[in-house]
């Protein structure tokens, strides 16, 4: 897989706004239309570009969501290691994201539901009693800073000079 | 009472925008792209330590030369990025931005009487600079032709018995122009052959979009010759944190270092702690700024050559610099009425020297939202023509 400055200017527009139209596109990495257009081409089928996804406010669409980072000790399976329970877990709709993590706990999951009692009931009876795991904390989120690289509060930005050389 | 200001004073030019500085703040609904700076905030890590170490006291004057943590940082900087080697204990002084490297630069070269030569179109400050230290500035034009390099007969034309060093600014401002090894081989003969001293700020070697920044000192025959300006205000978006360093041979470091030492005592201590931070883990914020500034270049350039401006693709500085020969107006009657007609601020050339005029200098550091409407604005004034 050949990637060059060309390809990572088109993930870069696209990680930010996947929607910007391909004469856009073509402008922003200094390509023609039909090259920008074959370049992207190439980065889905290579995987590189996994998705397209909207991101949806749904507490805005009147279905708020509660949600909450599962930490779990698991006892690894011998051959597998955490990859079995790890792939079990990551089929339920309601675990958002999955990860093996360094330190007291082994897989963590950012899991949502429509409100506490989902979340507490799925940990209690889809989770805590799978084989191998051994222990589970549940971290409810109150209030979101930041996601995905975008702050959920405004700052004032210093002005700047009108002109300057 | 006798007119107090001095005559070296006096002579120096005005700003040669305060015009348009005026004219824009009285003005709504303006879109600057008259602005040399980057619209990004400093990465909050950098804002981060330096807060953390006004908190715990850090407060004082610093050596002169520097924090020597930082000092150290620079020169390893200067070899991982652009393969330039300085001792960080001898041949380096932090100064307070380019702007004060750039006058003990001068002040430690010039004698009354000695001969600067400036590679124009540039930065506005070198020449009034060198003229209060006495000297004499000599522009030497960079063409379009040439892609605003500094060309080396162009160089040697402007050589006389006087001429003691040569300023330059790669990537440039306002042109956005770079040199490569082959055109600092050329100026090289050129400036070895007369004994010359070569100045080069290379503020915006982090902005360079198509291959790495080449620094002029990685020619040989300048190494010994050179004075390298550089700093944090354009790759880390510090502006405002005023720091900056120059190298140079210990010789003539050891005389910059007496002048700073008198008229600045030390960069300040809490720029000098961001800048360590800048230096140590900012380099993937820095590079996401410099991808950004390259996305914005390549969709204003082309928006400036599809509505009628034609404009060279700069390489770059995060400055276009479109010709407006076409439209039968002067950059500055185009640059007054693009203002007063749409609201659209930018520099007319002639601000940066003779072979500027007939461009404009646009800034693409600000947001693209707001260069597709700058776009849209002067493709409506280009209409209205």
């Amino acid at each position: 897989m050949t990637m060059d400055d060309k390809d990572r200017l088109l993930l870069t527009i696209l990680e930010d706004d996947s929607r910007t139209p391909i004469a856009d596109l073509a402008d922003m990495a200094d390509l023609s239309e039909e090259e920008a257009a074959a370049r992207i081409g190439i980065l889905e089928e290579q995987g590189v570009i996994r998705k397209y996804r909207a991101v949806v406010d749904w507490e805005k669409a009147g279905e708020p969501e509660v949600a909450a980072i599962i930490d779990l000790k698991v006892n690894p399976e011998r051959d597998f290691g955490y990859d079995k329970i790890a792939e079990r877990i990551g089929r339920f709709s309601q675990v958002r994201s999955l990860r093996l993590i360094s330190g007291v706990y082994d897989l963590q999951l950012l899991l949502v539901g429509r409100n506490i009692h989902e979340i507490t009931s799925f940990v209690a009876e889809q989770i805590a009693p799978m084989d191998h795991i051994r222990e589970t904390a549940t971290i409810l989120i109150m209030k979101t800073y930041k996601e995905n690289g975008h702050t959920f509060f405004e700052r004032e930005g210093g002005e700047r000079l009108p002109i300057s050389l | 009472m006798r007119d107090f200001v001095a005559a070296q004073a006096r002579k120096i030019p005005p700003s040669g925008i305060r015009k348009f500085f005026d004219m824009v703040q009285d003005m709504e609904d303006v879109i600057s792209l008259g602005v040399g700076e980057p619209d990004f905030a400093t990465p909050w890590n950098i804002c981060e330590a330096a807060i953390y170490s006004i908190e715990q006291g850090s407060t004082s004057y610093t050596s002169n030369r520097g924090m020597s943590v930082l000092c150290q940082e620079i020169t390893r900087y200067l070899d991982d990025r652009f393969s330039i080697r300085y001792s960080p204990e001898t041949e380096i002084v932090v100064t307070s931005g380019v702007s004060e490297a750039f006058d003990v630069a001068i002040r430690t070269v010039v004698d009354p009487g000695d001969e600067v030569i400036v590679a124009e179109p540039s930065f506005v400050a070198y020449s009034p600079c060198v003229m209060l230290a006495g000297g004499t500035p000599v522009p030497v034009q960079c063409r379009e032709e040439d892609g605003f390099r500094l060309n080396a007969d162009a160089l040697a034309d402007a050589v006389t018995p006087k001429t003691k060093a040569v300023v330059i600014n790669f990537p440039n401002n306002p042109t956005g122009g770079v040199m490569r090894t082959a055109d600092y081989r050329a100026i090289a003969d050129v400036i070895v052959d007369h004994d010359l001293l070569l100045i080069s700020d290379e503020i915006y070697a982090e902005l360079t979009y198509e291959g790495s920044h080449t620094s002029a000192v990685t020619v040989d025959a300048l190494r010994e010759r050179t004075i390298t300006l550089n700093g944090f205000s354009k790759a880390y978006a510090m502006t405002g944190w005023r720091i900056g360093f120059l190298c140079a041979p210990k010789e003539i470091c050891d005389a910059a270092l007496k002048i700073h030492q008198y008229v600045m005592m030390c960069a300040p201590v809490m720029a000098q702690v961001a800048a360590i931070e800048a230096l140590r883990r900012s380099s993937r914020e820095r590079d996401a700024m410099v991808r950004e500034y390259c996305i914005r270049r390549n969709m204003f350039v082309r928006g400036l050559n599809r509505i009628g401006l034609p404009c060279h693709m700069p390489n770059g500085a995060f400055y276009a610099f479109p010709s407006v020969a076409e439209t039968g107006l002067s950059d500055l009657a185009f640059a007054e009425r693009l203002l007063s007609e749409q609201g659209v601020a930018v520099v007319p050339g002639r601000v940066f020297g003779e072979s500027a005029e007939g461009h404009l200098r646009c800034a693409y550091a600000v947001s693209r939202d707001n260069l597709r409407i700058a776009l849209d604005r002067i493709e409506t004034f280009l209409a209205g023509l």
